[in-house]
C-alpha cells in the first residue's frame, strides 16, 4: 500500500473496510484505535420522536461532507467532482440525431444543482442571493434507510455492510420501481445502450473509456456507487480526490469517531436533504 | 368446446381480422424497442413510467371490477347475474393478460423478468404483485373454465371447485390494493402519498369493469340472440353508479385535503393536472374532459328515463368508461412524477411507436376476450335452444 492510499485510510478510518491483503501492523493497529474508544456516538439527531428509524451505531457506516463554501471558494472545482465521476464510471454522455446532448436519455452519478432544488423544503422567502449562486452537488445520499431497496423486486439495488447502497447491473430487470421510490432523483436508467459504435468501431457516448470500471448493457438503472471499486483498493472517492486539499469532501466512517467526518458532523451544522421522510442520508451538507 | 371460436360470421371474422391487424403493428414496433431500447418510448430520467405502466393499472381495475358480477352470483345467491358471471371472469382472464403484457413491454430487460421469482424479495411489493396477478389469472381460467365446461355438458359444476370460486373474491380485492401498494408506499411523491390509494382504485375498478362488461352484453344483445335480462342490467347499472360516485368523492377528498392544508407539495401534481403548473399543462384538457365526461355518465345512469333505454345506457357505459380511463390509465401515474424530486416539472408525451405497441397489447386484450366469450356465448344459447 503506497502513503497515499494509507493516508486516505487512516484519515477516513476505513482500513477495516479496505481490508487489503493480510492485516498489516498498521492496520491492527488502527483496529487497536478504534476498539481502545468509547462507544461510538453514531446517530445524528434522529432520536428525536417522529423522526423514524435510529440508526445502527455499531460497524461501519461511510458518509460524506459537502462543504459548499469551499466549492464557492474554487470556482469551477464542482465541474471537476462531476467530470471526474463520469469519466472513471464511464458514464455516457447521449447525444441526440442532432449531435446534442439529448436531456431525456440523461444519466447522472453527480451534478450541480441550485439550493432551492436540492432543499425544496427550505424555505427561500427573502433567501440571501449569494446561496443562489453556490455551487451544490448532487449525489445518491446512500440512505441508511433507502426506499429504493426496499421497492427492488430483485435485490439488484441493495446495501453493504459499510452503508453504501450498490447495483448488480446484471440482475436489474429495468423495471424502474427504484426510480420511482427514491426521493432524490438519484438514479438513472440507461433509455438507450451506452455500449453503441459508431462504423470506425468508437464507442459513441463514452469518450476516454475506463478499461477498469465496466460500461452498462441498455435497459438497466445506475447511480452513484460510493466508488466502491475505489475504496475496496484503498482510494478514495473520486469526487473526493478532485477537491485535492481543500476539504471540501471529507468522507470516511461516520462510526468511527475518530474519524474527520464525525469530528466535523460533531462540530459543525450540517444539513441533510429531505430528513422528514426518515430515510436517513448519509450526505450531508455545510452551507 | 374451443371449436366454437373458429366458426361465426363475416362480422366476427372481420373483427379478428382487424384485432389482428392492429397485434401485428404493435409486435413490429415491440420488435424496434427491443431492438433499441426503451428510449424509444416518450419516457425520460424525470418521468420513468409512461403509458405503460399507466394501462397496466387501470387494467388491474378492470380484472378487479369483474368480481361485482360474480360475487353477488356466488355470494349472495343472486340469480340473475347466473349468465353474465362467466363475462365478469373472462373479462378477468383478458385484463390479466394484458397487464402482464404491459409489465414486459415496459422492462428495460425482459429476458431477465423471472428474476422476480428467482430472487424473491418479499420487501418490494411488485413482488407481491406479481403473484397476485399471476394467481388472479389461474383462479379465473381454472373457475372460468371449469363452469363452463359443466354448462356445456349439462351439469352443474363440480363442488371441488368452491373454494377455488370463494377465494377468487377476496383475491380480486387483493389484486387492486396490491397494484395500488406500489404507489401509495413511497416517499417523497406525495400526489401518490394517499392512504385513500386503495379505495379509490376500488371504487373506479367496480366502475370501469362493469361498464364495460355491461356495454359488451348489450353490443351481444344486438348482435347474437344472447340477452344478460332486465333485471341484470338495472343491477348493473346500480353497482356503476354508486361505485362512480365514490370514486369521485374520494377525488373530491383529495382536493380539501390538498387545497385546505394549503401544503405546496400536496398541491402540485394537483395543480399539474387540472390547472398546469409553471407553463405544463399537457394533461389539463384530458383531466377536465374526465370530470364532464364522468359527471354526464353518472346523469345517464341515474335519471330514470336514460336509465332504461338500452342506447343511453351503451352511451353511459362509454362515458364512464372513458372518465375513468383518462383518470387512471393517464393522468394518476403521469401526475405522480410531477413536479419530480428536485422540483422540475419535465412533460411526458408517448411516441407513435410505444402507441403502437400500447394498442398492439389492447387488441391482444380483446382478442383473447372476444374468442373467450365466443365459445362462452355459442355455450350458452345451445344449452337454452
Ligand atoms: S438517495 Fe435514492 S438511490 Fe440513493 S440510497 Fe437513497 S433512495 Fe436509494
Ligand atoms: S430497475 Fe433494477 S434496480 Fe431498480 S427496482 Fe427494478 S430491478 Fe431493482
Ligand atoms: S462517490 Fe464516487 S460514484 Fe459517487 S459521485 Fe463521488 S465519484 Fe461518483
Amino acid at each position: 500500500m503506497d502513503d497515499k492510499r494509507r493516508r486516505f485510510l487512516k484519515l477516513a478510518g476505513l482500513s477495516a473496510v479496505a481490508g487489503i491483503g493480510a492485516p498489516s501492523a498498521f492496520n491492527l493497529l488502527l483496529k487497536g484505535e478504534v476498539n481502545a474508544s468509547s462507544p461510538a456516538p453514531a446517530s445524528h439527531g434522529t432520536e428525536s420522536p417522529g423522526s423514524g428509524h435510529g440508526e445502527a451505531p455499531t460497524g461501519v457506516r461511510l458518509g460524506m461532507v459537502i462543504d459548499v463554501n469551499k466549492f464557492a471558494e474554487n470556482p469551477g472545482m464542482a465541474q471537476k467532482c462531476v467530470d471526474g465521476c463520469h469519466q472513471t464510471h464511464n458514464v455516457p454522455i447521449f447525444l441526440d440525431s442532432k449531435g446534442q446532448v439529448n436531456p431525456k436519455d440523461a444519466i447522472k452519478w453527480i451534478w450541480k444543482e441550485p439550493f432551492e432544488n436540492l432543499f425544496p423544503d427550505h424555505s427561500h422567502y427573502r433567501r440571501n442571493d449569494a446561496l443562489h449562486e453556490l455551487p451544490f452537488l448532487a449525489l445518491c445520499n446512500h440512505c441508511d434507510n433507502p426506499p429504493c431497496v426496499r421497492a427492488c423486486p430483485t435485490k439488484a439495488t441493495f446495501k453493504q455492510k459499510n452503508g453504501s447502497v450498490i447495483m448488480d447491473f446484471h440482475r436489474c430487470i429495468g423495471c424502474r420501481f427504484c426510480m420511482a421510490a427514491c426521493p432524490y432523483g438519484a438514479r438513472s436508467f440507461n433509455w438507450r445502450s451506452p455500449r453503441e459504435r459508431d462504423e470506425n468501431g468508437n464507442l459513441k457516448f463514452i469518450k476516454n473509456l475506463n478499461e477498469k470500471f465496466p460500461t452498462r448493457m441498455r435497459g438497466v438503472v445506475e447511480k452513484c456507487n460510493f466508488c466502491a471499486e475505489r475504496i475496496s483498493e484503498g482510494l478514495p472517492p473520486k469526487c473526493v480526490e478532485a477537491t485535492g486539499d481543500t476539504g471540501a469532501m471529507i468522507f470516511g466512517d461516520m462510526n468511527d469517531p475518530n474519524a474527520p467526518i464525525s469530528q466535523v458532523l460533531k462540530s459543525t451544522f450540517t444539513i441533510q436533504r429531505k430528513p422528514a421522510l426518515g430515510t436517513l442520508p448519509s450526505v450531508f451538507y455545510i452551507i | 368446446m374451443i371449436e366454437k371460436a373458429l366458426k361465426g360470421s363475416n362480422v366476427y371474422i372481420g373483427w379478428l381480422v382487424f384485432l389482428s391487424v392492429l397485434i401485428l403493428a404493435g409486435v413490429v414496433s415491440y420488435a424496434q424497442q427491443y431492438q433499441y431500447g426503451l428510449g424509444y418510448t416518450g419516457m425520460s430520467r424525470d418521468v420513468s413510467w409512461g403509458i405503460y405502466i399507466s394501462q397496466f393499472t387501470f387494467l388491474v381495475g378492470v380484472a378487479a371490477g369483474g368480481v361485482m358480477i360474480v360475487l353477488p352470483y356466488y355470494v349472495h345467491n343472486f340469480k340473475d347475474f347466473g349468465r353474465i358471471t362467466i363475462l365478469g371472469e373472462f373479462l378477468a382472464i383478458a385484463s390479466v393478460a394484458m397487464c402482464l403484457l404491459f409489465i414486459m413491454a415496459d422492462l428495460g430487460q425482459p429476458t431477465r423478468a423471472l428474476n422476480v421469482l428467482l430472487h424473491p424479495t418479499p420487501n418490494s411489493m411488485l413482488f407481491w404483485d406479481m403473484i397476485v396477478l399471476n394467481g388472479y389469472l389461474f383462479l379465473n381460467i381454472l373457475v372460468g373454465w371449469v363452469v363452463l365446461h359443466s354448462e356445456y355438458k349439462g351439469t352443474k359444476y363440480p363442488k371441488w371447485l368452491k373454494p377455488f370460486i370463494w377465494l377468487s373474491l377476496p383475491w380480486a380485492i387483493s389484486i387492486h390494493t396490491v397494484t395500488a401498494m406500489l404507489y401509495c408506499g413511497l416517499p417523497g411523491r406525495h400526489f401518490w402519498l394517499t392512504a385513500i390509494i386503495a379505495p379509490r382504485f376500488l371504487a373506479s375498478a367496480f366502475a370501469a369493469g362493469p361498464s364495460l362488461l355491461l356495454f359488451i352484453a348489450l353490443v351481444l344483445k344486438r348482435v347474437t340472440k344472447f340477452d344478460l335480462g332486465d333485471v341484470a342490467r338495472d343491477k348493473i347499472i346500480t353497482i356503476i353508479g354508486y361505485a362512480a360516485i365514490l370514486n369521485f368523492f374520494f377525488l373530491g377528498l383529495e382536493f380539501f385535503v390538498a387545497y385546505y392544508s394549503d401544503i405546496p407539495g400536496h398541491k402540485h401534481a394537483l395543480d399539474y393536472l387540472f390547472w398546469g403548473l409553471e407553463g405544463h399543462d399537457n394533461l389539463v384538457g384530458f383531466m377536465r374532459l374526465s370530470l364532464v365526461l364522468g359527471g354526464l355518465g353518472l346523469a345517464l345512469f341515474w335519471i330514470p328515463q336514460t336509465r332504461s333505454n338500452e342506447k343511453t345506457v351503451m352511451a353511459a357505459c362509454v362515458l364512464v368508461f372513458s372518465s375513468l380511463w383518462i383518470d387512471k390509465g393517464l393522468g394518476f401515474v403521469l401526475g405522480g412524477f410531477v413536479p419530480t424530486p428536485l422540483e422540475y416539472v419535465t412533460e411526458y408525451y408517448p411516441t407513435f411507436g410505444e402507441i403502437l405497441i400500447t394498442m398492439g397489447v389492447w387488441s391482444t386484450g380483446f382478442l383473447i376476450l372476444t374468442i373467450l366469450y365466443k365459445v362462452a356465448i355459442s355455450v350458452k344459447l345451445e344449452k337454452e335452444s
